[in-house]
């Protein structure tokens, strides 16, 4: 049985729980520290870890099966999906899915092309003060 | 797993100033129910029923299968009690509690008691008459958790305990749902840890049940819509709304019945989202205590 600490750290402005255990999961295994078939803590454990109740994580585990990231195996626990593989590629599907969501969006309003790009520039701008420090790029210099 | 722990049908109780007005919820065990009401809207009286220490009126309350308050002692068994006005010996050290309780409850778990002493940072030799509020009800916390039982019912737990102390008593709670036979009823009026660590969610008012629901469900349903109405045209007709703010032209629609259709039927009706904002838990419980009050005043 797994019975590590998740070191997941939750804020409370940071969001919808659920959503902050995802997106924290994700980035475990994005950066390889939980491999493919590593077994992940029971939604139990990890709910009496961070303090919040275990449907707050058991939807935040149904989310990861969804996007296909991990597997839970009744009676046996959750582990990391056999075929990931680690990398940014995780945050793809997933930016993808946004991308398509925000196209149609702005189709049903009616929006011109030059708007939607102009939203996404806008956007941009807003989250900058949240993003990380950005690796020097060839823009910047 | 889904056995009903508790579960109270139509229960009601007149006091001459007082009237709970036919409560019915059930809680399947291996769940936390957070049960939220201003003050004077009824928990402690729900939970002193539950609890069977006073008689309903009419309605049924079973208890870990067990009718109450027919068969409350050996219901008691099992359930572990703490109560914001809970009473300890002045003049006793809390070993002395610890023995006390022990001697009655074969589970009583001394290495656990010993544990949560600790992370407690309680004193076994210290009187209880020299302990401040929070280690008072640290304590009283300790003597119910140690007796590992079945089901916790706790009336406000948290209330004026500082945040550090509200953070172990709260880390402790959950600690004890990895086994999932087991299950918390706890009342609050700290929403903020209540949408932190229920499954299930109960609101109060005025001695009625306004709202039950699983937790998600009720934090995904409650939107305010910010929206943009051109001049001349009307405001659009959007399920569940309980509030309209705002102005004329910039209204705030408050609904309990958002999904992500909403959107395009705002727009469909020439209005622009402006935007949907997702509300805690305080806000939801504020805003529908309001709007029941003012089509039921008092």
């Amino acid at each position: 049985m797994h019975t590590g600490p998740s070191k997941i750290v939750l804020s409370q402005t940071g969001g919808p729980l659920y959503q902050q255990i995802v997106n924290q999961m994700k980035q475990r295994i994005a950066v390889g520290e939980w491999v493919a078939g590593e077994e992940i803590p029971s939604i139990r454990q990890l709910a009496a870890d961070l303090s919040v109740s275990v449907i707050t994580v058991k939807r935040a585990y149904l989310e990861m099966e969804h996007a296909g990231l991990i597997v839970t195996q009744h009676g046996k626990g959750s582990f990391v999906a056999a075929h990931v593989v680690p990398g940014p590629k995780i945050f793809e599907q997933e930016m993808a899915g946004h991308l398509e969501e925000a196209a149609r969006l702005g189709a049903t309003m009616g929006m011109s092309e030059r708007e939607m790009v102009s939203r996404l520039r806008k956007a941009l701008d807003e989250t900058d003060d949240a993003r990380v420090i950005p690796k020097p790029s060839k823009e910047s210099v | 797993m889904n056995d009903l722990c508790i579960r109270m049908d139509g229960v009601s109780k007149r006091y001459p100033h007082f009237f709970l007005d036919g409560i019915s919820l059930e809680l399947s065990e291996g769940s936390v129910l957070g049960f939220i009401g201003a003050n004077g809207a009824g928990k402690s009286t729900t939970i002193r029923i539950l609890m069977g220490l006073v008689r309903q009126d009419s309605g049924s309350v079973e208890v870990l299968g067990h009718p109450m308050p027919a068969e409350q002692t050996t219901a008691k068994l099992d359930i572990g009690f703490v109560s914001e006005d809970m009473r300890l010996y002045g003049a006793a050290t809390l070993a002395w509690h610890m023995n006390f309780v022990a001697s009655m409850y074969p589970r009583w778990d001394k290495a656990y008691a010993e544990t949560l002493l600790r992370r407690f940072d309680l004193k076994a030799e210290q009187k209880i008459k020299g302990l401040s509020h929070g280690q008072r009800v640290k304590a009283a916390l300790l003597l119910a958790l140690a007796r590992q039982p079945r089901l916790l019912i706790l009336d406000e737990p948290t209330t004026g305990l500082d945040p550090v102390a509200r953070r172990e008593v709260l880390g402790e709670l959950m600690s004890v749902l990895r086994d999932e036979g087991r299950t918390i009823f706890f009342s609050s009026h700290n929403t903020l840890e209540v949408e932190q660590i229920s499954d299930r969610i109960a609101f109060i008012d005025r001695g009625r049940l306004i709202a039950l629901d699983e937790k998600e469900d009720l934090l995904d349903r409650w939107r305010r819509v910010r929206l943009m109405v051109p001049t001349g045209s009307v405001l659009p007709q959007i399920p569940g709304v309980i509030e309209v703010a705002g102005t004329e032209r910039l209204p705030v629609l408050t609904t309990s019945q958002f999904n992500p259709g909403v959107v395009s039927l705002c727009e469909d009706r020439g209005a622009t989202v402006q935007g949907v904002d997702a509300m805690t838990l305080e806000e939801i419980f504020v805003a529908n205590v309001q709007s029941r009050r003012e089509l039921q005043p008092a």
